[in-house]
């Protein structure tokens, strides 16, 4: 397996989605994988982009994949949006020579130059694919045993498919992760259903109807906490409950965290360090099962200790 | 040989062009079987399905396609492209008529999203990242008063929690960005 990889965060992980960046980079590091974040990077284009643009939007993510390269780096997004902007600027990049030759001579304006030797995962494809649930499970200290997770895939990082093996529509690569720390992960229909992206400030009616679908399977499910993989994902899902209650008179209370602050909480980093206490809705099933285990294993310890 | 009279390109033709640019299989291949329709988790929010839409433009009704707010209702979550049977990706029908209806200023006034995408174009055009409270003059007056208060209430509550930068972020060389741009797109009148 690889060691270093050039990290690249993208404009959420440094606001909205700052527990994301926390719990990566931590969980990373305690993996043994090393990251470089991508030099001065710049924004990936997100959804709007090709709404404008397509040649622009390839040109915003050749600039951050050549960069990457001259490092001599394959990329990791932990953004779901970054990743599919980012994996399909460098297949396209890579299929079209007279399309990265185009783009090549814009590029030049900052004295960067892209050949198409990069490669691009999303975060779980990386912790799951390279470092490998053994691995994961090796490192496991408090098993998040029975926390009932609901595993949301969301849009980005399935569709539009790229017919790898991470994209078949009964993948079940994050069941798996959730299963390898410990958690429970509930059978959650709606785990690749859209959560609305950007609709939340362009039309906030359908956006709220659409969080408040997922809000409700999760709950039908069974879920304790629901689990993402995405920023803008967990912003909608997490800091709009209060507004779906509000339109439709229901009553959810359900956290929604990043799969790596499960992770974190599940190797036994302080949950200050995996940027917990920044949510909308708290995580406490999360917390108590972390402290739960903790306790369980200090008093299994205890005697030992007491009795030599 | 006899020279054929110039025609304009139809309206279906004209969407087309665009799709095939975009990469994906012209309107001609469509067979209205709906999937993408059923497929469309937004759909109960738009004036009408995919499948209507394309309909639509296949009959050349031009002004009642550019009325419509279905695809600026579409949120670009691919399941339509993922499920239909002829290989067309409706997604990216969407991102065409987005574009397009810009390109002609065509469309209905009420709608955020024109604004919400030039304003997030202008805003990565100037700083080279996002900046999602730079977003909020495009729809923030829209549920009136209580609306707005309600708005930079939770907005407080984000900034409280950490989770919003008063400042927006710049990448470092800006100059050589918004060179590299304007290799690509002419830049004038973006920002």
């Amino acid at each position: 397996m690889k060691k270093r990889f050039a990290y690249y965060p993208g404009c959420s992980l440094e606001t909205t989605a700052a527990s994301y960046h926390v719990s990566a980079v931590e969980t990373a590091a305690a993996l043994g994988v090393e990251f470089v974040e991508v030099e001065d990077w710049n924004c990936c284009g997100a959804t709007s982009y090709s709404g404008i643009d397509d040649l622009l939007a390839h040109t915003l993510c050749a600039r951050n994949l050549a960069i990457a390269e001259r490092e001599g780096l394959d990329v990791v997004a932990p953004c779901s949006a970054c990743f599919k902007n980012l994996h399909s600027a460098n297949q396209h990049l890579k299929d079209e020579p007279d399309l990265a030759e185009h783009i090549n001579f814009a590029l030049e304006a900052d004295d960067l130059r892209y050949s198409g030797t990069g490669h691009v995962q999303h975060l779980i494809h990386l912790f799951v694919g390279e470092v490998g649930l053994d691995a994961i499970k090796a490192r496991v200290k408090h098993p998040l045993k029975g926390l009932k997770v609901a595993p949301y895939y969301g849009c980005m990082l399935v569709r539009p498919r790229r017919h790898d093996e991470w994209d078949k529509p009964d993948v079940r690569f994050f069941e798996d992760l959730l299963r390898a720390i410990g958690a429970d992960p509930v059978e959650f229909a709606f785990r690749m259903r859209c959560c609305g992206a950007s609709l939340v400030a362009t039309n906030r009616k359908a956006a709220l109807g659409l969080i408040r679908d997922i809000l409700h399977n999760a709950r039908q499910s069974g879920a304790e906490v629901i689990s993402t993989t995405c920023p803008l994902c967990q912003l909608n899902l997490e800091a709009y409950q209060d507004a779906v209650n509000r339109e439709f008179g229901t009553d959810y209370h359900i956290p929604v965290v990043y799969f790596t602050q499960l992770m974190g909480v599940a190797f036994g980093i302080s949950s200050k360090k995996l940027g917990f206490g920044g949510e909308f809705v708290p995580a406490t099933p999360v917390l108590a099962c972390a402290a739960r285990e903790a306790a369980a294993a200090k008093a299994s310890h205890g005697p030992k200790v007491t009795t030599k | 040989m006899v020279a054929t009279a110039w025609t304009k390109p139809s309206f279906e033709q004209e969407i087309t062009n665009e799709m095939y640019l975009t990469g994906t299989r012209g309107l001609n291949c469509c067979i209205q079987c709906a999937t993408c329709t059923a497929a469309c988790p937004a759909v109960e929010y738009m004036d009408m399905g995919p499948r209507k839409l394309i309909g639509l433009i296949k009959a050349g009704l031009r002004d009642e396609v550019l009325e419509s707010n279905t695809f600026w209702v579409c949120a670009s979550c691919f399941a339509c492209s993922t499920h239909c049977p002829k290989g067309i990706k409706p997604s990216e029908l969407m991102y065409v008529l987005k574009r397009y209806s810009m390109w002609k200023n065509r469309f209905r006034k009420d709608l955020v999203g024109p604004d919400f995408s030039r304003l997030f174009v202008r805003t990565i055009a100037k700083t080279g990242k996002s900046y999602e409270p730079g977003y909020a003059p495009a729809f923030i007056f829209e549920g009136g008063l209580g609306g707005l208060l309600r708005e930079m209430q939770w907005g407080m509550k984000l900034l409280a929690k950490g989770r919003l930068a008063l400042i927006p972020a710049r990448i470092k060389r800006l100059k050589n960005f918004r060179q590299m741009l304007s290799r690509v797109i002419p830049l004038e009148g973006i920002a």
